[in-house]
This record gives C-alpha cells, sequence and structure tokens, in this order.
C-alpha cells in the first residue's frame, strides 16, 4: 500500500443516529461530542459541570455504554448510536430509570440528572445483579451530584434492580 | 474548554495505521479510548498535529489464551477485562487492576494500549503487567519486537515504543502466579492511587514511587534471601524517587509503600490467599 497525500483532515463527517434519528454533518474534527449534542443537534438535557472528566454531568450511551462526552471526540463516535436524556422517555412515558428517580426523590436541582440516570441505564445493562449498595455506590462513582447526597439515589437504583430480580 | 485545531484521520485496519506511521511518523499521534489525549488536548497541555484514530481497529480488540500466554490487543477496553472469561482463569489480576481504574464511563473507553503508551507513573494496568512480568508487543511495518513491560516506560508520558510503531499486544506469561496481590491507596473517589503495589509470587512492583513503575527489588531480595514480610517490605522504598505534591509528600509515599507492600505480602502469605 502507498500514502500519497498527507492524511486527515480539519473537517470531519460525523454520522450517527441519536436517540433513534439518524444524523450527518460535518464538523471541526476538534469538536467535542458534548458541543455537537448541545450545539449542533440542540440536545440540551446533556450537561457540561466539570469539563474535566470528572463530574459525570456529560454522560451519554455510545452503543449503550456510558461514556463522558466531554472527553470523547464527535469524530469518534461516527457510526455509533448515541442516547442521552431526550431520548429515554417513550412519549409521555418515562423510561423506568426516570421513573425510579421521580419515585425515590432522587433529584433536586437536576443538574447531574440525566448523566446519572444514562449511567444508571448502563450499570443496569451489564450487570444483571442482584447488586449491593456497594455495588451501586462504585458505579456511581463518576457522576456526581452536589444536592443529594447520593442516599436516594442509591436506592432509586436498589429498588429498580430488586424489581427486576424479583422478576 | 476544546482541543487547538487538529487534523484527524481514522484508521480503517492496522496496516494502513502502520504504514501511515512509517511515513509521516510523529506528524501522527494515535489516539485509542482518548482517556489521557483529550484531556490533555483540552488544557493544551499538549499539541497534535494530526491525530490517528486507532479506535476502530478491531482486530486488535481481543482476549486470547495462547498456550503459554495469554494475550491482550492493544485497543482491548478496560471494561472487557472486568468481564472476560479469560481473564478471569488465567490473570485475574488484570482485572482487579482494570477495576481501580477511575470509572465506569472511563473503562468504557480506555484501552489497554493506551494505558502502556501513556506510561503514566501511577497507572494501574500497567502496574499489574510489569508484575505479571508481561511482554509488549510493539509493531512496525518492518515487523515486531518485544519489550518487558517493565522497561517500555521511560519516564512520565515516555516510552520506547517509537515515532513508527504501534502498541499492538501484551503477553502475560502462563502460568500465573501461584498467590498474587494487589494493593492500592487513593484518595476517595475517582483519585488516582499516590501509592499502589502488585506481587506476583516473588516480584514485586510498585507505582507511584517515581517516574516509572519499577520493581521493587531489594523487597525481592530479602523475600529470595528467606525474609520474613515486615522485613522485606521495610525495604520497600529502596532506590525510589517518589514525588513532593500538592497530593501527599515524598515522605507520606516512602511510608505507604511500606505498608501497602506490608499488606500485599501478607495477603500472599500460606495462611491468606488472595
Ligand atoms: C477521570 C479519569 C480517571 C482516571 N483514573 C485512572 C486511574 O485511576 N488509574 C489509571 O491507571 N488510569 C486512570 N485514568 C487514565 C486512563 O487509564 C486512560 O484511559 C489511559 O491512561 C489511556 O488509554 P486511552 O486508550 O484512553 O489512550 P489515549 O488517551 O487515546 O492515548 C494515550 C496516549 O497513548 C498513545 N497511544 C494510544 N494507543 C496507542 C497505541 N496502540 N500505540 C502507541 N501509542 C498509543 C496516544 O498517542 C497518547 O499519547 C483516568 C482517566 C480519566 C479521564
Ligand atoms: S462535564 Fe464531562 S465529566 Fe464533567
Ligand atoms: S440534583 Fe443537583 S447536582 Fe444532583
Amino acid at each position: 500500500m502507498t500514502v500519497d497525500a498527507r492524511p486527515g483532515t480539519e473537517a470531519v463527517t460525523v454520522t450517527t443516529t441519536v436517540n433513534g434519528r439518524a444524523d450527518s454533518r460535518q464538523v471541526p474534527a476538534r469538536t467535542l461530542l458534548v458541543h455537537l449534542l448541545r450545539e449542533e443537534l440542540g440536545l440540551t438535557a446533556t450537561t457540561v459541570g466539570c469539563d474535566t472528566s470528572s463530574c459525570g454531568a456529560c454522560t451519554v450511551l455510545l452503543d449503550g455504554r456510558s461514556v463522558k462526552s466531554c472527553t470523547l471526540l464527535a469524530a469518534q463516535a461516527d457510526g455509533a448510536d448515541v442516547r442521552t436524556a431526550e431520548g429515554l422517555a417513550d412519549g409521555d412515558r418515562l423510561h423506568p430509570v426516570q421513573e425510579a428517580f421521580r419515585e425515590h426523590h432522587a433529584l433536586q436541582c437536576g443538574f447531574c440528572t440525566p448523566g446519572m440516570v444514562l449511567a444508571v441505564v448502563s450499570l443496569l445493562d451489564e450487570n444483571p445483579g442482584p447488586l449491593t449498595e456497594h455495588d451501586v455506590r462504585r458505579a456511581l462513582v463518576g457522576n456526581l451530584c452536589r444536592c443529594t447526597g447520593y442516599h436516594n439515589i442509591v436506592r432509586a437504583v436498589l429498588a429498580l434492580d430488586a424489581a427486576r430480580q424479583a422478576g | 474548554m476544546i482541543p487547538a485545531s487538529v487534523r484527524y484521520h481514522r484508521a480503517a485496519d492496522l496496516a494502513e495505521a502502520l504504514e501511515l506511521r512509517r511515513a509521516y511518523g510523529d506528524l501522527l499521534r494515535p489516539l485509542a479510548g482518548g482517556q489521557s489525549l483529550l484531556p490533555a488536548l483540552k488544557l493544551r497541555r499538549d499539541r497534535v498535529d494530526t491525530l490517528l484514530d486507532l479506535g476502530r481497529i478491531g482486530e486488535l480488540s481481543y482476549v486470547a489464551h495462547r498456550g503459554d500466554h495469554l494475550a491482550v490487543g492493544a485497543l482491548t477496553r478496560y471494561q472487557r477485562l472486568l468481564t472476560d472469561p479469560l481473564v478471569d482463569r488465567y490473570a485475574p489480576m488484570l482485572a482487579t487492576a482494570a477495576a481501580a481504574v477511575g470509572d465506569p464511563q472511563v473503562r468504557h473507553a480506555g484501552t489497554v494500549g493506551g494505558a502502556l503508551a501513556q506510561a503514566d507513573p501511577a497507572a494501574d494496568l500497567p502496574l499489574a503487567l510489569v508484575a505479571l512480568d508481561a511482554v509488549v508487543v510493539l509493531a512496525s511495518t518492518a515487523g515486531t519486537r518485544e519489550v518487558p513491560a517493565a522497561e517500555l516506560a521511560v519516564g512520565p508520558g515516555a516510552t520506547l515504543c517509537r515515532p513508527d510503531e504501534l502498541v499492538t499486544e501484551v503477553r502475560v506469561p502462563l502460568p500465573g502466579p501461584a498467590r498474587w496481590s494487589y494493593r492500592t491507596f487513593a484518595r476517595p473517589a475517582l483519585e488516582w492511587s499516590l501509592v499502589a503495589v502488585a506481587v506476583a509470587d516473588g516480584r514485586v512492583a510498585l507505582a507511584g514511587m517515581g517516574p516509572t513503575i519499577r520493581r521493587a527489588r531489594g523487597v525481592e531480595a530479602a523475600l529470595a534471601d528467606g525474609a520474613g514480610a515486615a522485613a522485606a517490605a521495610a525495604r520497600a522504598d529502596e532506590d525510589c524517587d517518589p514525588v513532593d505534591d500538592v497530593r501527599a509528600s515524598a515522605a507520606y509515599r516512602r511510608h505507604l509503600s511500606r505498608v501497602l507492600v506490608a499488606r500485599a505480602l501478607a495477603d500472599c502469605s500460606p495462611e491468606v490467599r488472595p
């Protein structure tokens, strides 16, 4: 194989499926995934807290797995299925994780909530359980909440896990 | 914060990536999971002309049992190590070390090869690989060569991987250790270890105790001479050069290394099997 032209471009085409909708657009290569979602697609449920991959507010699902969208390039999501908090509810019916958060009062200001909920969706999907309180706290170590003190979030997740264990 | 303007190319396969490395060397910077590189680019601590995205080289994402070693492809994500049955059976220390890395989001993106190439002196997976006496495979268009995991890093962020090469695989020799322990001391939540130790039979490796992960030769020599765990652990910080920074003083890190080595050796004693 021979390489004739210098590789790479400053503009990249990013083709994704976001919340079930196909999208394809050109963005500068340096565009972060969170900026593609918020600024290009107008999906502002995904928040930016720390912008240094510490707080997890920007968590989205990439092919079903939680990632921090402030620490991935949009180009790295090319070809992937992306899910944000906007894509969880089915019309007026909340997603079970959202419903459990509501039920257990697992949010106050709501800033961390979209990322927290998606981190929980990923956890329940990859870990069949049963989950201990320790498992839940460890799995959410990358999601900071300044309001709730975490207790009600952990309760919500344990309730979801108990319900699915019961069948 | 966004990275400075950068060019981007996604490698279709390993052959193309190596050909581009041969032709363009340092002009290209490999991008694997991005969990170290993107924070550095965002903070403008690093500058890159063109990113060479390795993320879709599926042929480098695997765990394979090959008789006398367990092979792990460079693009294997941390998360896979937590659940892979071959890792669980042949090299469970890798799962323990991967579980110590960051959080699930980081483990879903970060890769084995990226962790090795990043050469962070406090990194978890490379520490386990040094203790397990693993060998890192570096590939170029000219072929492959093997470098012991303990020799790959030459300083923080610096390795023996040349601009025309890529890390493609790591090989963990089998059978693995009869007794092992992996212990870290980290500040709560997300914080990297201040000091970590991995013990595999007679090999003892330390992270966070100098510019690279290193074998604790003094401890190993003491054990070989029949010293008890306490006497051996007292030599943990011999020849070490830990940093003195805002997170901990050098003296505290030295203390931690002795305590962690003592505990790890106790884990490996005949009465207490990990
Ligand atoms: C919030 C957070 C917490 C973390 N906590 C921990 C922790 O507790 N313990 C720990 O060990 N790590 C931790 N990390 C770092 C993590 O382990 C990184 O994923 C890893 O260091 C880099 O892997 P990567 O695939 O993301 O590499 P990248 O960031 O893509 O690349 C890192 C470097 O390696 C080079 N590179 C990548 N792949 C190759 C290859 N195949 N061949 C040659 N060069 C290559 C790149 O050019 C770059 O210079 C943390 C990271 C974050 C964001
Ligand atoms: S904004 Fe991405 S982790 Fe905080
Ligand atoms: S609800 Fe306010 S930060 Fe979590």
